[in-house]
């Protein structure tokens, strides 16, 4: 039996406050094994670490309990001491007697006998605990970036500044994101095309930024340091080399399309560039609707094009690349309105969303920057916007806050009142929420300068009424039903994640919110790492946010990355699974369900009846392996061990909790 | 605002029997917005639903408003926090038909002439009788 | 095809032309309406309180009654209480058990509760019964009035798209008809207000009649009665209003059969 020693924190009066210290350390003498108890106000504090480790000395221990807050919160802390002390950190068991017990418990005569109970089941764990090494691992010095959009594009830029590769992937020809969508930005009025181009331009001519547009990730494995990618470069059917961007492709072609840059409201080419400042300036054929590729006949933008670039050979280009950290920001989709039937949008050409009617003051828009009515193509003498459509609705959209349609609203009507001032803005709005620098005044100013006028209330239902829509809302502060008789009705769809969002969190093992946007691992703590070692979050597809956030957000994902990246060697797990062949029977269902790869099958010989027999095993890859634990549950000979949380110490664990007091 | 023992009874009683909490909404107003009888009330839907917040149920008993709605479940149908103030609006007619021990509408009270009646559809008249006598 | 047919007590009386004419035009697209014996009221408007029992008794009385056949109304009204009533029955096992204790039958909410509008569309199909169709409503501008009852709650009615429903446009069109599309048509009629607050009544009516006037129509159909006598009592000039059920007689031309026959 081991020497072990226990110390139970009083953490202030988070423990000591419901349970009774002195009976725990009192326990804890009569377990097999334990040769010191004590206790201390504090034991995270230098001075309480300082103990544990005089008293590993002092005592000669050779494991060691603390009974604390969350091992989620110190267990590092603790490990780290006990090494310090000349003990395999390993041999360190943290009984949980906060979050699992005082704070969960009134009563210390209940607090108490479970703490004492938590105590027990961690000695008999450490009593069987054994040393592990965990291994040093490779860091490749690569970044990848997934998503294109303003907070991808900042990210790229900070993690290739420090110095290191940066591939940047987006699904799109051209990056920009929906930042490059807008017109203007709140509160500045910033002309978003002339803050952004900027720095597209500066992700094309970065030396350490290798750009991958029209191409998707299509497999990921590995782990923190050696992520194997594949990701599908699409073919553009344009030869890069070759192409000048001048143009004349997509200005003979033709075919036309919905535009989805123009949110479907105009028309693009079949050959085309997103939109005039697109990075790069190469075009893209889209085979599903060119004439060629549909029916066979057509070629014009091959006769046309005067320096021969366009290929319709080109593959699909697959590469295969291993990197270091993964950073995703692949941003939001603007919620689909048709179960909002009462608004009539998708019914009249006059209902808009928010984006659709951004589009209309850009001068590459599908109105050449013209605001006027789809229906008749004249300019609107009232505009009515509407507020949380499809956001904090609980039946039929989202139940979060978008956070930023309050202030996209009050920018839309500025911008409409500058382009038409005599036209009237109505915003119906629920709560009106500003928080940010300079929002409040923005609001007001729309207010007050600008003459927007705010109804507080809703719109139930719009009615299309000979040439113009008969808008019925209610203004709740006056208690008054509104009828306005509206040439344009503009709605503040909620932010939503990108349809293929819970795709790539599978394909990452990351996880996701009920709304499919990316959960960061601490709410507070952690907000751009996720629970995959490695792999970091930034913008609007963790949550909706505006641009300084998300740019904010992808400086600090940046330098968590950078942080990993700068690393010569990372720590590997040391709690991972070892498989004995001797008892494995190789069915290899642990393969089948290991997450990370990390088990594959091995010859291994054995000797029967003075035979050498040769026979397929399990092998489990401890550089690769989490410590999840999947394969010891899977296995039906018990011969996978999880080292750290072996069955002999899970049982003697559960005997310890089953104990009669 | 009465935040007595009996309002407590009241609300618990109407949360039961409707399976509405009113504390669910946040009062966007979009039943008043939409309701197409809300020019003849005095208190406006959404209002109906803040006075049950704030225990005003004195004044609810006086309001016109839950005997205009005609239970056309629009509100409900576009309501945000899923609510169905339809069912609110019977609780509330419910317990005012209970606590006078009276009906609102008895055969005498019919404005009708003997034209109309021959011509009103027997649904109409069901109908009301059920909504406002019991 | 065959279905058990609650007609309700209005068909009997003031809406006798929705049944005539519904009976005529289902037996000639051979969907057989087999009325249920000795039915009575169904209560007219669906209890919305959990503690109002007794008014739930007449509509699960008549669902049982159907013995899990499918069920099918033409009275909207009917046809809304029945489905909800259906529905409690099959969500809600304590009032269940009241009920059917309280009535001595055997009922779990088995069978189908339908409009005739829906038999026409998913059992007959719209496809089909244009083929059947002999004097096509050509060049009739016929709006549709749908009102609330067949659309709402959606969850419970399962009917059509509470906000854009298509359903008796897509008749309107399998008959022949011009569509006018009319932007009060799922708003409430007044309802049963027409007893105690006729001016309320009358001006929600009026909204649907001078919009769908405005619109270009010649015409509204409905399924309600109620519907029907709100929407032809306003003030101003009217439109006619018919049961969805004549424009299918008079397409199938077994309408003026039955005149004939009557006459």
């Amino acid at each position: 039996m081991p020497r072990i020693g226990v110390f139970i924190c009083w953490c202030g009066t988070n423990i000591a406050g419901t349970v009774e210290i002195e009976q725990v350390v009192n326990a804890a003498r009569s377990f097999p094994g334990v040769v010191y108890a004590g206790d201390y106000r504090y034991l995270c504090s230098e001075v309480g670490q300082k103990l544990i480790k005089d008293t590993i000395k002092k005592e000669n221990l050779e494991r060691v309990v603390v009974g604390t807050c969350s091992p989620r919160m110190h267990e590092v802390t603790f490990r780290k001491a006990v090494a310090e002390a000349g003990l395999n950190p390993y041999l360190l068991e943290v009984a949980n007697l906060r979050e699992h017990c005082s704070w969960v418990h009134k009563d210390p005569a209940e607090a108490t006998p479970k703490a004492i109970a938590l105590v027990r089941a961690a000695v008999s764990k450490a009593s069987l605990d054994e040393p592990l090494t965990a291994l040093m691992l490779d860091v490749e010095k690569r970044a990848l970036v997934i998503g294109g959009g303003i907070a991808g594009i900042q990210a790229a830029l900070d993690i290739a500044d420090s110095g290191y590769t940066v591939d940047l992937v987006e699904k799109e020809p051209s990056i920009g994101g929906r930042m490059a969508q807008l017109e203007k930005t709140f509160p500045t009025l910033d002309c978003a095309a002339c803050i952004l181009t900027p720095k597209m331009v500066e992700v094309a001519q970065h030396p350490n930024i290798n750009l991958l547009t029209y191409s998707e990730v299509e497999a990921v494995s590995g782990f923190v340091g050696q992520f194997d990618v594949r990701i599908r470069s699409r073919a553009r059917s344009i030869d890069p080399s070759k192409c000048t961007g001048c143009g004349i492709c997509y200005e003979k072609c033709p075919a036309k399309v919905p535009s989805e840059f123009d949110m479907e409201l105009g028309k693009r080419k079949v050959i085309y560039v997103p939109f005039p400042q697109a990075v790069p300036n190469i075009p893209v054929i889209d085979r599903e609707n060119c004439l060629y590729f549909k029916r066979g006949r057509c070629r014009i933008c091959e006769k046309e094009c005067p320096a021969e670039a366009i290929d319709f050979e080109q593959q699909d280009e697959i590469i295969e690349r291993r990197y270091g950290v993964i950073l995703v920001a692949t941003g939001f989709d603007s919620m689909d309105l048709t179960g909002y039937g009462e608004y009539g949008y998708g019914q009249h050409p006059d209902v808009l969303s928010a984006l659709q009617f951004e589009r209309l003051f850009n001068a590459s828009g599908p109105t050449a920057g013209q605001v006027v009515r789809l229906s008749n193509g004249r300019p609107p003498q009232r505009v009515v916007f509407i507020q949380c459509v499809g956001s904090r609705d609980i039946a039929r959209g989202q139940n979060y806050c978008s956070k930023i349609c309050c202030m996209f609203t009050s920018k839309q009507a500025i911008l409409l009142k500058e382009k038409l001032p005599e036209t009237e803005a109505y915003i119906f709005y629920i709560d009106l929420r500003t928080a940010g620098k300079g929002y409040e005044e923005f609001q007001r100013r729309a207010a007050e300068e600008y003459g927007v006028i705010y109804l507080r209330g809703s719109v139930g239902k719009v009615f299309p009424e000979g040439e113009r829509l008969l808008v019925r809302g209610v203004d709740s502060l006056s208690g008054r039903p509104l009828e306005i008789e509206a040439d344009l009705v503009v709605l503040a769809a909620a932010s939503v994640p990108r349809r293929d969002a819970p795709e790539l969190a599978r394909l990452m093992s990351i996880n996701s919110d009920r709304y499919n946007f990316f959960d960061e691992a601490h709410p507070k703590l952690r907000p751009v790492e996720t629970h995959t070692a490695g792999i970091f979050i930034a913008g609007a597809c963790q949550a909706p946010k505006d641009i300084p956030e998300a740019v904010a957000q992808a400086g600090a994902a940046a330098a968590k990355a950078v942080t990993l990246l700068s690393k010569e060697k990372l720590q590997s797990e040391a709690c991972v699974a070892k498989v004995d062949p001797a008892r494995c029977s190789g069915c290899l269902h642990c393969e089948a369900v290991c997450p990370y790869g990390a088990i594959a099958a091995t010859e291994t010989e054995e000797r029967v009846r003075g035979e050498l027999l040769t026979r397929t095993v399990a092998e489990v890859n401890p550089a690769l392996c989490q410590g999840c634990g999947c394969c010891t549950m899977t296995c039906r000979s018990g011969s996978v061990t999880l080292q750290g949380y072996t069955d002999e110490q899970m049982l003697a664990e559960v005997d310890a909790l089953c104990l009669q007091r | 605002m009465i935040f007595s023992e009996s309002y407590h009874r009241f609300i618990d009683e109407l949360k039961k029997n409707t399976g509405q909490d009113p504390n669910q909404c946040y009062q966007c107003a979009k039943c008043s917005a939409g309701c197409p009888v809300v020019a003849a009330m005095d208190l406006l839907p959404h209002q109906v639903i803040r006075y049950l917040q704030l225990g005003l149920l004195g004044e609810l008993e006086e309001s016109r408003t839950p005997w205009i709605c005609a239970s056309c479940f629009t509100c409900a149908a576009r309501c945000p926090r899923d609510l169905d103030l339809a069912r609110l609006m019977e609780g509330v007619r419910l317990a005012v038909l209970r606590l006078r021990e009276g009906n609102r509408l008895s055969p005498a009270d019919l404005e009708l002439t003997p034209e109309q009646l021959e011509k009103l559809p027997a649904q109409a008249l069901v109908s009301s009788f059920r909504k406002y006598a019991k | 095809m065959h279905y058990r047919y609650f007609p309700g007590c209005t068909l009997k009386t003031q809406a006798k032309e929705m049944e005539d004419t519904a009976l005529a035009a289902a037996s000639a697209l051979g969907i057989e309406l087999q009325e249920l014996p000795e039915w009575q009221c169904c209560g007219a408007v669906f209890p919305l309180s959990d503690d109002e029992l007794i008014t739930l008794l007449s509509p699960v009385r008549t669902l049982a009654a159907a013995g899990g056949e499918p069920l099918v109304s033409l009275c909207a009204a009917c046809h809304h209480v029945l489905k909800r009533a259906q529905e409690v029955i099959k969500r809600n096992p304590d009032t269940r058990e009241k009920v059917t204790d309280f009535l001595e039958v055997d009922y779990a909410g088995e069978g189908r509760v339908l409009h005739f509008l829906e038999v026409l569309r998913d059992d007959l199909g719209f496809d089909r019964l244009k083929e059947q169709v002999s004097h096509p409503l050509a060049g009739r501008k016929i709006a549709a009035y749908y009102g609330c009852l067949l659309l709402r709650p959606a969850k419970e009615m399962q009917f059509d798209d509470p906000e854009n429903p298509t359903i008796m446009e897509d008749l309107l069109r399998s008959l022949g008809a011009e569509v006018v599309s009319t932007a009060y048509r799922t708003e409430c009629c007044g309802a049963y207000l027409s007893v105690t607050e006729e001016k309320v009544a009358t001006a929600t009516a009026e909204k649907i009649v001078h919009s769908a006037r405005r619109a270009g129509a010649e015409a509204l159909i409905t399924a309600c009665p109620l519907c029907r006598y709100n929407l032809e009592n306003i003030g101003g000039p009217a439109l006619p209003v018919y049961y969805f059920s004549e424009l299918l007689a008079e397409a199938l031309g077994v309408a003026a059969l039955k005149e004939v026959a009557r006459g």
